[in-house]
């Protein structure tokens, strides 16, 4: 099966709507589990691997929901197509890593994903747009109640599921939720919710999870503890410090507007000016600059444009998605001018920011969404 | 750079050690390396990094130092402390003890309270019951309420029957 004719187009998925969305672009729940007599994918030999994969793909195939799924094994995907699904955020920089041995499998809408031997057996995520971390853990509990049929878990009444890597151990959870902060940068107040987090136990990320840096100002929220809770009240847990976010973020958008228009203005400005005239431009420089215009929007200094416009450039921008749409092989450099091309193309039809008066109330937030 | 033993050497190996507030630098060749009982010349536990710092001081603590060994994988206390992972499901038996103290310190508490696959919950709930029936055993016994003892003593008998059932299927 072709990975790139199963995918969802970006100017599709970039559609896709949810609750907070304009500051949580996603929300996530990933389990962790093991067969019982078998070594963890990282010590185990080869063979046995290929053993455990041929256990546990026919029985993920064989969910109801993922029916017309895409199913295959790690060695037969390109270098490519695994990259593109690490920039849709489908599978980790670890798994992309994989070859014989490891496999994945994708639902139809893209919501369901199976990673076979990435770190564990099985890694399985829900993912949803906006802030929907219950229906995601929903979704994920049902389909692990259906696979543990199938599948004899490793599982200690103590310790609960048994995992490779011990801060995974007993619930095997990670609940997370993809957060757009731009405010909470430009206000410089980001440093110390960051901290604060952190000291309730919960981890922030960059873009792309573990180790890597907040592009485009998203930030990834996570709980970092597994074992001694139970997964609603880590879900829970979760959802209140991202409900303080959120509202965090919204008032320092609020201030920002009212005590530093100008700031905003430029900011937002020079981001559109660079984008909308810029002949080279590197995936990064890309990102910071989309996220600026992003908040653009979200501030009503865009009128008419919508905020999937944003979206679909982020995922359109990154190095792999360009490279798809081009047959020879395209360098750093060649990537920089093929990016500045698309992006001016894309908002030739949007004009500059709008200014408002700092008078206005509501500075065009988006009071419908809360 | 020469090995700083032999000084003949080209060093390969080179060591890093921070205690307190104190760096030492110690470069090695392979050969030195080896005699001196550096048996890890990538020198760097990953159980530092994925576990939190000390962590690899920790498993080399606990258990006496003894080399412990999973007798279903073969993974050893060494191999944990250099990958930060274990080899297989039934290591969390093998290195319980150096793993005490780290799940103290990694998690909220050390037992799980999530969720359990539905074929072992029957089982669980089997247990909680015999809990539940011994403890109103003894205080009928205590009581002297021999009859309701004898009603108890056959219905513990009956559950720990169809406990046993469940662990074996």
């Amino acid at each position: 099966m072709d990975l790139n004719g199963f995918l969802i187009p970006p100017a599709e998925s970039a559609r896709r709507k949810g609750p907070h969305d304009r500051i949580v672009m996603s929300s996530r729940v990933r389990l962790a589990r093991n067969l019982k007599d078998a070594a963890f994918p990282g010590w185990a030999k080869k063979a046995e691997r290929i053993r455990v994969l041929e256990i546990i793909q026919p029985a993920i195939e064989n969910l109801p929901e993922m029916k017309d799924a895409f199913s295959g094994t790690m060695d037969r995907l390109s270098t490519l197509d695994k990259q593109i699904l690490v920039e849709r955020h489908l599978i980790s920089r670890e798994h992309a890593a994989k070859s014989a041995g490891s496999g994945l499998v994708l639902n139809r809408d893209e919501a369901l994903c199976f990673m076979i031997n990435e770190e564990d057996h099985l890694r399985m995520q829900a993912l949803c747009p906006g802030l929907q971390l219950r229906r995601a853990w929903g979704t994920m509990d049902a389909a692990d109640s259906v696979l543990e049929k199938k599948l004899t878990y490793a599982f200690s009444p103590d310790l609960g599921y048994l995992t490779a890597c011990p801060t995974n151990l007993g619930t095997g959870i990670r609940v997370s939720a993809m957060l757009h902060l731009p405010g909470l940068v430009l206000a410089e107040q980001i440093n110390p919710i960051i901290q604060s987090v952190n000291k309730l136990g919960l981890a922030v990320r960059g873009l792309y999870g573990e180790g890597t840096e907040a592009l485009g100002n998203v930030f990834q929220v996570s709980n970092q503890m597994t074992l001694g809770e139970t997964e609603i009240a880590i879900v829970e847990r979760l959802e209140k410090v991202l409900a303080q976010i959120i509202e965090h973020e919204e008032n320092a958008r609020a201030s920002l507007l009212e005590k530093k228009p100008k700031m905003v203005y430029n900011h937002i400005g020079r981001a559109y000016g660079i984008l909308a005239n810029s002949h080279s431009i590197s995936s990064k420089e890309t990102m910071n600059l989309l996220s600026l215009m992003r908040l653009g929007v979200d501030m009503g200094l865009f009128p008419g444009v919508d905020r999937s416009l944003v979206d679909e450039l982020f995922i359109l921008t990154q190095p792999a998605h360009l490279q798809r749409q081009h047959s020879e092989k395209l360098s750093a450099e060649d990537r920089d001018l093929i990016r500045a091309d698309m992006v001016r193309e894309r908002l030739r039809p949007v004009g500059r920011p709008v200014t408002r008066p700092p008078a206005e109330p509501g500075g065009g937030l988006d009071k419908s969404a809360m | 750079m020469l090995c700083c033993i032999c000084k003949e050497k080209e060093a390969t190996v080179h060591l890093t050690q921070i205690a307190g507030d104190k760096m030492q630098k110690v470069d090695l060749c392979e050969e030195c390396a080896k005699t001196k009982g550096v048996n890890d010349p990538t020198g760097f536990s990953l159980a530092d990094l994925l576990l939190g710092l000390g962590a690899s001081q920790e498993i080399e603590q606990a258990g006496g130092g003894a080399g412990l060994k999973c007798p279903a994988c073969g993974f050893t206390q060494a191999d944990f402390k250099k990958a930060g992972r274990l080899g297989c499901p039934v290591c969390y038996q093998t290195f319980a003890e150096p793993l005490e103290g780290l799940l103290k310190t990694m998690h909220k508490g050390t037992r799980h309270v999530g969720k359990v696959p539905a074929s072992l919950r029957q089982g669980r709930d089997l247990s909680d019951r015999l809990t539940h029936l011994q403890k109103k055993l003894a205080k009928a016994i205590e009581e002297e309420d021999f009859e309701e003892a004898a009603i108890l003593r056959d219905e513990i008998k009956q559950t720990t029957a169809r406990a046993a059932n469940t662990t074996a299927t």
